[in-house]
């Protein structure tokens, strides 16, 4: 069966980068949204907003995916910050602690509206 | 060779014979008309025009002034034959006296013809007579052949049924096969199991005569096999069903009920391979039946089967029975019926008598119907009324109405059953072992239990754990090797709604689930895989993990009601 695909483009916005997911988030998104990091990190984004509106789907294979994009923007000294997310996939994003690493937003105004301050 | 055997009977005429200045025939039975060597026989198929030209023609037909265009007429010019006389008896064509040229080189003359049709039309009916006979003798020789057949059948059969019953403390067992005519293939079984319980088998392979019995015989020795490795009654009909599929013929299975009874406390684990349901009957008079489900062994590998249990408390009875009974009619083509069968056992304690009383019933019934269609298998197993007391064959008293302190008392209600009725199999498939089938998955469960209509929350849940559990079995269990099936079964009781999961990498223990650490992630001291069964654990109430030495069991359950903040 195939999966439903997985998409990741990015935008600029007030100064920080909105990488916007949609479809399926699991193993096979790693190159796609590590591209689109890459690309919004050369673009001089200081923090990655990660918009989850689109996405219907993670699995275990989709956290270890967004746990290693967390890992790199660690070392780029780059905020990760995620909004979008349902009450189900933030819950299991509190489960797995990535909340304690990516703070989570419900819409896109308060996330851009806070991102700036956390820039370092 | 013989024109008168098999397809080619009454058209006679495939091989004829000539000889010269001869009467011949194509019949080439010497008490006929004598044969004279050296013809060659002439064909003529049976869709041949010159057939129907014979068997309408008055007297002596002449090959040469025969104004028709046929390959038989042709090969009988070319044998030389000037003359036909055909046999015709009861406005059958059943054979030609082909006659060459005279010896004298004259023509037949009309009295020639005249005699040559007398002799026919005297000759035709002594040929069919002839005929009868043979085709007659063909036929019981091929009788005899089946019957033989059959009576290698039953010899099979019997030979693999139980020698005798099984001593069980505190249990009358009773059994009674009665085989029809026509062997069918039922069996029956009692399999000593290591821990003291006792696996009962009963079954019955499609299909007649030897090959269904080589077919019993062959299940009854993998089942034996199985039932010795494995204690679960659904385990082993899904091994057996596995080893069985290549090697039973095609259009070929069986049904097979096996249940394993350990007789201390009465506990009877059952699982079905769509076999007659057993019935039991409590102490009260109540017959419910005992349900589970599952295919015939034979038709397909990865069969999952329900196994269900019951408990039979003292004086209850579990009876297993064949076709044969409840599907037997009397002259006027009524069935005997399930409903009957439990009507009788209601009012008859077990054992013996309750076989007694169904065989009899059932004659009555039957009354001059012809033979018994099919086999009758019977076996009842009652737990003694009393435990210091047997049940003796002459006990035909209504059955004791006391029920001492059993719960829920006895007043017709199933209370003194525990089968958990509220357990229900909303589902259960198979799927191959590929990549993304975690999806399937997750989707046909959603489906199961969409009746069941869980709030969004639990859903959700659900999801995650039954798509985590899958990809954990399609991953580490088969090594995504799409050969192996993973199986899932949904079941719902009144409370819970459980999802298992079953993959066919047993061999290896599962991993415990450990709590994934976040920060050596993070830092690279980790894979950031591992998440799987971490997340499992936290989407429901109950996670189970059973191990054979053939497959792991993942079983998640979820509460129906109850606080549904489980992740808090």
């Amino acid at each position: 069966m195939s999966t439903s695909s997985f998409e990741a483009d990015w935008r600029q916005s007030n100064g920080s980068a909105i990488i916007d997911l949609s479809g399926e988030i699991n193993r096979s998104s790693e190159e796609a949204l590590n591209s689109a990091y890459s690309e919004a990190v050369q673009g001089g984004a200081g923090s990655i907003l990660l918009n989850f509106v689109q996405v219907d789907y993670i699995n275990s294979t989709g956290i270890a995916v967004i746990v290693g994009l967390l890992a790199r923007a660690r070392k780029d000294s780059r905020t990760v910050v995620a909004y979008g997310l349902s009450e189900h996939y933030r819950g299991i994003f509190e489960i797995t602690r990535l909340s304690d690493f990516m703070t989570i937003f419900d819409a896109e105004e308060d996330a851009v509206a806070e991102a700036p301050a956390q820039l370092r | 060779m013989n024109p008168l055997s098999g397809a080619t009977k009454r058209i006679g005429l495939r091989r004829g014979r000539q000889t010269r200045d001869a009467v011949s025939t194509a019949l080439p039975d010497p008490t006929v008309v004598p044969e004279t060597a050296g013809a060659p026989p002439v064909e003529i198929a049976p869709n041949d025009p010159v057939i129907a030209y014979f068997q309408s023609a008055s007297g002596v037909v002449e090959i040469d002034s025969l104004q028709l265009s046929s390959p038989g007429a042709d090969a009988l010019r070319a044998a030389g034959v000037k003359m036909v006389v055909p046999l015709v008896a009861q406005g059958e064509l059943i054979g030609l006296l082909n006659l060459g040229a005279r010896l004298s080189e004259q023509e037949y003359s009309a009295d020639d013809r005249k005699l040559l049709a007398n002799l026919a039309a005297q000759a035709a009916p002594a040929v069919r007579v002839g005929q009868l006979v043979r085709e007659q003798e063909a036929e019981a020789r091929s009788r005899e052949r089946i019957e033989q057949e059959l009576r290698v059948a039953t010899l099979i059969q019997q030979q693999f049924l139980p020698k005798e019953l099984p001593e069980l403390g505190g249990w009358h067992v009773a059994a009674h096969y009665r085989p029809a005519r026509e062997v069918s293939g039922d069996f029956y079984d009692f399999i000593e199991l290591p821990d003291g319980r006792v696996g009962i088998v009963a079954g019955d392979v499609t299909d007649k005569g030897v090959p269904a019995a080589l077919v019993m015989a062959t299940t009854r020795s993998i089942l034996r096999g199985e039932a010795t490795h494995y204690l679960s009654p659904g385990q082993v009909l899904e091994r057996v069903n596995d080893l069985l599929v290549p090697d039973i013929p095609a259009q070929m299975f069986v049904t097979c009920l096996y249940g394993v009874l350990d007789p201390s406390s009465g506990r009877f684990q059952y699982a079905n391979a769509g076999h007659n349901l057993p019935y039991v009957s409590t102490e009260d008079g109540e017959v419910v039946e005992l349900r589970a489900r599952g295919m015939p062994l034979g038709l397909m590998p990865g069969m999952i089967y329900e196994e269900k249990e019951a408990t039979l408390l003292p004086g209850q009875t579990v009876l297993l029975h064949s076709d044969g009974l409840a599907e037997a009619h009397n002259p006027d083509r009524e069935m005997f019926g399930f409903p009957r069968v439990m009507r009788l056992m209601e009012n008859t304690a077990g054992g013996d008598e309750l076989i007694d009383v169904l065989l009899t019933e059932l004659d009555g019934f039957r009354g001059t119907a012809a033979e018994q269609e099919d086999d009758i298998t019977l076996v009842a197993l009652q737990r003694s009324p009393d435990a210091g007391l047997r049940l003796g064959a002459s006990d035909d008293s209504a059955p004791s109405t006391d029920v001492g302190d059993q719960p829920g008392g006895a007043n017709g209600d199933h209370d003194t059953l525990s089968v958990d009725d509220s357990s229900r199999v909303l589902d259960e498939f198979s799927l191959a072992s590929e990549e993304g089938n975690e999806r399937l998955v997750m989707h046909r469960v959603m489906e199961a239990v969409e009746e069941l209509q869980l709030a969004g929350k639990l859903l959700e849940r659900l999801k995650t754990a039954v798509a985590e559990a899958t990809m954990n079995a399609i991953e580490h269990g088969n090594k995504n090797n799409a050969d192996l099936p993973v199986s899932v079964r949904v079941v719902a009781t009144d409370t819970d709604v459980s999802v298992q999961i079953t993959d066919q990498g047993g061999e290896e223990q599962m991993p415990e689930a450990e709590n994934p650490d976040i920060e050596a992630k993070l830092a690279g001291l980790q894979t950031p895989r591992g998440w799987g069964l971490f997340l499992i654990k936290n989407m429901v109430d109950d996670m189970q993990v059973t191990t054979d030495d053939r497959h792991h069991t993942l079983e998640l359950t979820l509460h129906l009601k109850g606080d549904p903040d489980v992740n808090e």
